[in-house]
């Protein structure tokens, strides 16, 4: 399991090679990738500014892996989520899950980046036309993680 | 005990983390949420709405009623909206 909580950006394809090497018995890897959009409730963005809780925000990326990895049978996880100051286009964070079958690599990868959005402490900042101004919470965000409970 | 803020919370109060003496009589991160607020107007204002404030005590989420002693690292942040 790859945790990373970093201001640098990364290679999705370093990321998949590292996480695929020298293993023969992976049939799927799902990934995901969030970038930063230009665009926000009919604003447009100049710059995204990510804030975390340091210790705090790599322990819960762990645990996140760790409740998915008791939901499927993943062969690995990895995990990046950057902070600082991003453009769009810039990539935010990457979740890779690697499964015997495709099933379960793409629940796994939907089931972190649900749990992800309203458990791992980050906060975005968004610097508009209109000025600077903190992301608010989605209810839909929790309406997301909340349907994983049901099944 | 050590406070830290994050996000708006931290902008609204001024500072990022501070030293605080937990009176004796405090025993929940509620209480010391009401402590806090007559810190000051910004305190007071960082802590108005209740429904945006989650809490961590020791790097864990807990809720408003958890008990807190001395020793304890409390962090104060609003919703998350990572990823």
């Amino acid at each position: 399991m790859k945790i990373s909580v970093q201001a640098q950006d990364f290679n999705i394809g370093e990321e998949i090679n590292a996480l695929t090497r020298g293993r023969t018995d992976m049939g799927a890897v799902a990934s995901f990738t969030g970038f930063v959009r230009d665009f926000h409730n009919g604003k447009s963005i100049h710059k995204m500014t990510l804030e975390h809780f340091p210790g705090m925000a790599e322990k819960q990326l762990g645990e996140i892996a760790k409740v998915a990895q008791g939901h499927w049978p993943l062969q690995g996880i990895c995990i990046i989520h950057r902070f600082g100051p991003l453009l769009p286009g810039d990539q935010i964070v990457l979740v890779l899950t690697a499964s015997a079958h495709r099933g379960a690599a793409f629940e796994a990868a939907q089931f972190i980046m649900d749990w992800l959005k309203t458990d791992a402490p980050f906060w975005k900042k968004e610097e508009t036309s209109e000025g600077e101004s903190w992301v608010a919470a989605r209810s839909e965000d929790t309406h997301q993680k909340e349907r994983w409970k049901k099944s | 005990m050590d406070l830290l803020y994050f996000a708006r919370i931290r902008e609204t109060i001024g500072c990022s983390s501070e030293k605080y003496n937990l009176p004796a009589s405090v025993t929940t991160v509620g209480e010391l949420m009401e402590c806090l607020r007559e810190k000051g107007t910004n305190y007071a204002a960082a802590f108005g709405d209740e429904s945006l404030i989650r809490v961590a005590v020791n790097q864990t989420y807990v809720n408003f009623d958890h008990a807190i002693s001395d020793g304890d690292e409390v962090a104060f942040f609003p919703p998350m909206t990572g990823g």
